[in-house]
């Protein structure tokens, strides 16, 4: 049986593994593969490079911390932030990264879904939707650029045009929780995973090892993504895995090492 | 085989090759995603690797590797504009050592429902879409499920996870012959490993799986070094 998968984010910002709040406040957290690896040692499924300075000159120090990462950790990698082209996702690819996940670019040339997948396959092509709440509570409204810039877009709608542009797998973000420790937002990614086919991973507000089970059974979502919490090791991966395997939902064990 | 691949099947990878104590494995680069996994992957267990971007790139190579994700037809386009298409079919014919990995299984198949391309035709069968899967493409950890001993899996768990990415996979015509090796079930059941001599191909991706994929490339080094001390990996094996 497919495992549910737990996936450590890492933003990366110049070279800087950093986390903020609410996509703001940014605090230093680590040498990017060096983190990798301990995660993948750790017992990570996955792991997820966002590269939020996304600046057009850094593209070299992210393609360099990809390749340094591809090195050293023998886990699956994503990168997100900045690719607008199917060049760019070349690039990413060639680097060693195994998807790439498009954000603000798909917003602004959905097409770009579509060729992306069509040159390398679906499965490399991760749509990643920033979501806000609507403050009159009907539905949630897709953000862009990092959370600066609101569009016209329903959170759900949204979902299901890129699944049928091409998208493998869909990264939801709440960017209510981001950062806020207060748990994920179940209601939208059961929203989002109940109209989908492909592997929804949830993002944004886990605060401990429960969240990721209420993200899989009240969500829906295949994989959990958290940033963090494992950064600065409030908790584990393994116990994290231990209590979505306590909940009855299957997970890859840990290796012995680090459990 | 057809006479035509028969003879551009007898192509010169040069000196017959030695036991060597890191043996040289051959990764064919056709444009189909990351070598890097793969490459440093097969360092990290022993190997020395050559990218083989054309006939000449499988020069002294002791072992060819095919990864790949994506599509059967692009990817044939690619290494048939390569000039690989029949050195491929070749080495699989002369039962030199071969490591096909996702799309580098698939490829060996007759021909795929994805976009009906003709593939290498090297296993009886056609490369399939997954049935009854919950989700698609099936992306993450699953159970690989031996159905026979094989030196692959020497020192892995029998319940061990390895990473997919896919939604096609390849279907042998015949069930019961021995070239399966283990199944995996995401809602239907799928082959997800095969081997016959020494042509060796697994849907998910060992250098994505952590440890236990690392072990596993580690077998097909020490099967490959086996294979080369006791001559049955060299090109002197008689043709199809």
């Amino acid at each position: 049986m497919l495992r549910r998968r737990v996936i450590p984010c890492l933003d990366v910002a110049n070279g800087r593994v950093v986390k903020g709040t609410r996509f703001v406040d940014l605090v230093d957290e680590g040498d990017p593969p060096e983190l990798a690896e301990r995660y993948a040692a750790e017992g990570a499924d996955e792991l997820v490079f966002l590269d939020i300075g996304a600046a057009p000159e850094g593209r070299g120090t992210l393609l360099d911390i990809v390749e340094r990462t591809a090195r050293r950790a023998f886990i699956p990698l994503t990168v997100g932030g900045g690719v607008r082209s199917v060049e760019d996702m070349r690039d990413v690819l060639r680097a060693g990264a195994d998807k790439v996940s498009l954000n603000t670019a798909a917003v602004a040339d959905p097409g770009l879904i579509s060729a992306c997948a069509a040159r390398f396959g679906r499965q490399a092509v991760v749509v990643a939707i920033d979501a806000r709440r609507r403050p009159d509570g009907q539905g949630w409204e897709v953000v862009v650029k990092g959370g600066r810039e609101a569009t016209a877009l329903e959170a759900v709608d949204w979902a299901e045009r890129t699944v049928a542009l091409g998208a493998g797998e869909l990264l939801v973000t709440s960017m209510d929780r981001d950062g806020t420790r207060s748990g994920f937002d179940t209601e939208l990614l059961r929203a989002i995973s109940s109209r989908v086919e492909v592997a929804v991973i949830a993002s944004g507000g886990a605060a401990g090892p429960l969240d990721f089970v209420a993200a899989v059974r009240e969500g829906g979502a295949d994989a959990v993504l958290a940033a963090s919490i494992f950064h600065r090791r409030i908790h584990s991966i393994a116990a994290v895995k231990q209590a979505m395997a306590d909940a009855g939902l299957p997970v890859r064990v840990v290796p012995e090492a680090a459990a | 085989m057809s006479a035509g691949s028969a003879r551009d099947g007898r192509i010169d990878h040069g000196d017959p090759p030695t036991a060597a104590a890191r043996p040289r494995f051959a990764v064919v680069d056709y444009g189909a995603g990351n070598l890097v996994s793969i490459e440093q992957a097969l360092i990290r267990v022993g190997a020395d690797v050559a990218i083989a971007r054309d006939p000449a790139g499988l020069d002294g190579a002791h072992a060819l590797v095919v990864p790949g994700v994506g599509a059967a037809a692009p990817a044939m386009e690619r290494l048939r504009a390569a000039g690989l298409v029949e050195p491929i079919r070749g080495w699989i014919a002369a039962g030199r050592p071969y490591l096909g990995i996702c799309l580098g299984l698939q490829l060996l198949f007759d021909g795929s429902d994805e976009d009906g391309a003709a593939t290498l035709g090297v296993i009886p069968g056609r490369t399939t879409r997954l049935v009854d899967a919950p989700t698609l493409p099936h992306i993450g950890w699953n159970q690989v499920e031996r159905v026979r001993d094989h030196e692959l899996f020497a020192g892995i768990a029998p319940d061990a996870d390895f990473y997919f990415v896919h939604s096609y996979a390849g279907a042998p015509e015949a069930e019961r012959d021995d070239v399966v090796l283990a199944r995996t079930t995401h809602g239907g059941s799928f082959v997800s490993a095969v081997a016959r001599a020494n042509l060796l191909g697994v849907q998910f991706h060992p250098e994505r799986s952590g440890d236990d994929g690392l072990r596993l490339l580690t077998n097909v080094v020490a099967l490959v070094r086996a294979g080369a001390a006791a001559g049955s990996a060299t090109p002197s094996v008689a043709l199809a």
